[in-house]
């Protein structure tokens, strides 16, 4: 764990113990079952914003409180821990930064203080195809008409506000474009985290200069990589807790009449986990710091902490069943709702072979 | 953040400086550290020998021990800059050894006042070399159950009984050794005893070893000689000071001071890849699963180092000791066994060079360095003792070896 200052232990706190009383993973298998389409809570939603979680990213002249990245990586840890299903990754950070640096003042007046008070839920709409590829755009701006299809869009169905990107004259754009506007169509998917992810086609929609964002390719790239370091924070926090909770079981299941957690086999394989999520803390929390100093070297310090996260999470997934054993399989028990979520989170904004190939090429491997 | 930075410390740094502009000798810019292995059995040449006094006396080889001993009494911040300084002239840090790593730390913590005052100035100033007398043939990770027997004469210790892995017993001047001192019990039977090397009952036979010479010895005792004031802590009571010293051993051991390419070859494994196996038309490694290899090996290791700074943070930060420090003697070594697998592959058949001018210096030192590191996972903790210790002190899971 970083060393925190007093209002980052304080926000980390509130998160825990908001965590423990009202959302515990309970309340993710509730909404799963409910099969609200949105794939969240609104309710919950609603308690978070007002504690200003959507806004800790956002300058404080917008509704923020400007508590930077590797705070908000801290609330979004606590709740990775129970697998809290919210728009805060999609909408107060994704959306937010693209907002806080590509914006105009009239962007930021008309959507940041609605994401801060989590009244709108925006998103960001990249993806062509099954794989992360964000270079490879097929939709196109030409005559003020937005045309293409964008799929796995991250609260695709709760979202109000589109951040979409397209080519116009061969260049990388992002054009906020609202949910409900004419020519939008939203398909919602089934998916195996059962959250509330949708493909989603434009036809004729009209954008106009004044729906852009400023910065192009490279404030995509930027907005990526604040994307991907907080997913990397969840992953962290719902690894941790895919540990913790499959440790606890190593210590009270008995078979051949001991613990299972006194035999070797299964000593080592706990230490192996408790190395890497040690090791992948130090990766999540030094991109996290890196945004918030701006340094150069984020784009590979992100990439790190992505492919190491995304190792570590698939790894303690994977143990969680297998130690488990038969009550593992069950979709009474939480391991299978952390292996969905850990292969959902590995596949968003780039899995790890694509950090580790972006990694590579940054450091010219 | 206040250690870094700051007037007074660049008020120091110009005082480093300007030492060791006038101190260093220039014959020795850039030259191997006569403590290295490989340049051990070599005598001492007077520049040597002078750069040694001269670091020896300001206590800057172990420049956060206390002052009253000879060390120099300063932070580690001020030790970072000496460091710096050093580096930045070419100059190694003459003063090392097991008597610097680890004796030295945990005889201050456990010693009396007049075993700090008659041991911990020698080592300071480079004049003595110590061993560790730990492992016996039917002690490894076990260690416990040795068998060293030490008794009670009168006046002194007699000890009889073998070492092994005495890592440097050949050039050492004395022996920090764990000793039996009653048969009936297991841990609380161990005593913890110095004693001198040069004396008629020690024997030391060097091991060859796998990558060839090697600096490990067997070490014979019979009838050797302690005297009673050597006793460290009580008697039966050296394993807590043994546990405390293998601490610094394994944080010593965990490579973390390892740059970007493989121990003792200046070059990155990326640079050494594009030599050997060539580059595509869009100028990568033309391996694409070397190349995969070569980057996760690479970017494991940034996690790595990245933890080493956390840990160190946090040891100084608001939230107490870090549980991180566990890790790293298991995750550093294999990073490095890897990175000498890595190395090997790149070479190809040039890398398993034995000797001769065939080979070039690097290739050579890559085969000795991947023979040679294979012990690293078995030393100071071999990589299941250290996952014992893992499950037991951090995960709270049940012990059945009593790894301690």
């Amino acid at each position: 764990m970083a060393v925190l200052t007093e209002e980052q232990s304080m926000l980390r706190d509130a998160a825990k113990s908001w965590v423990q009383e009202k959302s515990p993973v309970t309340a993710f298998r509730k909404v799963r079952d409910s099969g609200v389409d949105i794939g969240y809570d609104a309710a919950a939603w609603n308690e978070m914003a007002e504690m200003g979680w959507a806004g800790v990213i956002i300058p404080e002249d917008f509704g923020g409180s400007n508590f930077g990245y590797l705070s908000l990586g801290l609330v979004l840890e606590e709740l990775g821990r129970t697998l809290t299903a919210s728009p805060l990754i999609a909408s107060g950070l994704t959306a937010a930064s693209a907002l806080i640096l590509g914006g105009s003042d009239a962007q930021k007046n008309e959507w940041l203080p609605k994401i801060a008070d989590g009244s709108a839920v925006a998103t960001l709409a990249v993806d062509e195809g099954p794989h992360h590829k964000p270079e490879k755009v097929d939709a196109t701006v030409s005559g003020g008409k937005l045309n293409g299809k964008k799929v796995f869009v991250l609260e695709g169905i709760a979202a109000n506000l589109l951040i979409v990107s397209a080519k116009e004259g061969g260049k990388v754009e992002l054009y906020l474009v609202k949910s409900d506007a004419p020519g939008v169509t939203r398909q919602k998917l089934a998916l195996a985290d059962s959250r509330g992810a949708a493909n989603i086609t434009f036809e004729n929609v009209a954008v106009s200069d004044a729906d852009k964002l400023s910065g192009g390719a490279e404030l995509l790239n930027k907005v990526l990589d604040r994307a991907r370091a907080g997913i990397a924070a969840e992953m962290l926090g719902a690894s941790v807790q895919a540990f913790e909770t499959t440790l606890e079981y190593l210590k009270t299941r008995v078979q051949f009449g001991q613990v299972i957690g006194s035999f070797q086999a299964l000593q080592h394989r706990a230490a192996k986990m408790f190395t890497e999520l040690e090791l992948s803390r130090s990766a999540v929390e030094a991109a996290l710091a890196a945004i918030d100093a701006d340094s150069p070297d984020v784009p590979e310090l992100v990439s790190l902490a992505k492919a190491k996260m995304g190792d570590t999470f698939h790894l303690v997934s994977n143990e969680m069943v297998q130690m488990h054993g038969g009550i593992g399989m069950t979709d009474a028990h939480d391991s299978g709702f952390y292996l969905k979520r850990a292969r959902a989170c590995e596949a968003a904004f780039g899995n790890q072979a694509y950090h580790r190939d972006r990694y590579a090429k940054i450091n010219g491997y | 953040m206040a250690d870094f930075g700051g007037t007074d410390l660049e008020a120091f740094r110009a005082e480093v400086r300007s030492w060791v502009e006038a101190n260093f000798p220039a014959s020795l810019k850039g030259k191997p550290n006569p403590m290295m292995r490989e340049e051990r059995g070599n005598p001492p040449s007077a520049d040597q020998e002078a750069w040694r006094k001269a670091v020896g006396e300001k206590g800057w080889g172990t420049p956060t021990w206390p002052a009253a001993y000879g060390g120099g009494g300063l932070s580690g911040a001020q030790a970072r800059v000496i460091q710096g300084e050093f580096a930045r002239a070419g100059a190694y840090n003459p003063i090392g050894g097991m008597g610097v790593m680890m004796f030295g730390p945990t005889l201050l913590e456990y010693g009396t006042e007049a075993q700090k005052q008659e041991h911990i100035p020698p080592i300071v100033r480079g004049d003595l070399q110590w061993c560790q007398g730990f492992s016996e043939p039917g002690a490894g990770s076990d260690l416990a159950a040795l068998q060293t027997k030490c008794e009670d004469k009168g006046d002194h210790y007699e000890i009889n009984g073998q070492k092994i892995w005495t890592s440097g017993a050949q050039y050492a001047d004395w022996c920090f050794c764990l000793v039996r001192t009653d048969t009936s019990k297991k841990h609380e039977g161990i005593s913890f005893v110095l004693f001198t090397m040069h004396q008629p009952g020690v024997e030391v036979r060097p091991i060859p070893l796998i990558a060839g010479n090697s600096p490990f010895c067997e070490t014979f005792f019979t009838n050797a000689r302690a005297e009673k004031k050597d006793l460290v802590g009580p008697l039966n009571g050296g394993w807590t000071i043994a546990k405390r010293l293998l601490q610094h051993e394994r944080s010593g051991l965990s490579g973390a001071g390892g740059g970007g390419g493989m121990y003792g070859i200046a070059k990155t494994l990326d640079v050494l890849a594009k030599e050997y196996v060539g580059v595509d038309e869009k100028g990568r490694i033309d391996d694409t699963d070397l190349r995969m290899r070569l980057v996760t090996n690479a970017m494991n290791w940034r996690a790595f180092q990245q933890t080493a700074m956390r840990a160190m943070a946090e040891s100084k930060g608001n939230s107490g000791p870090s549980a991180a420090t566990s890790i790293m003697k298991n995750a550093g070594t294999w990073l490095m066994q890897e990175r000498a697998e890595l190395t090997l592959e790149i070479m190809g058949h040039q890398g398993l060079g034995w000797e001769g001018d065939t080979f070039t210096k690097d290739e050579l030192m890559a085969v000795r360095g991947w023979l040679g590191g294979k012990a690293t996972t078995i030393y100071g903790g071999s990589q299941e003792v250290q996952s014992n210790i893992i499950s037991k002190r951090i995960l709270g899971l049940p012990d059945l070896t009593q790894a301690k």
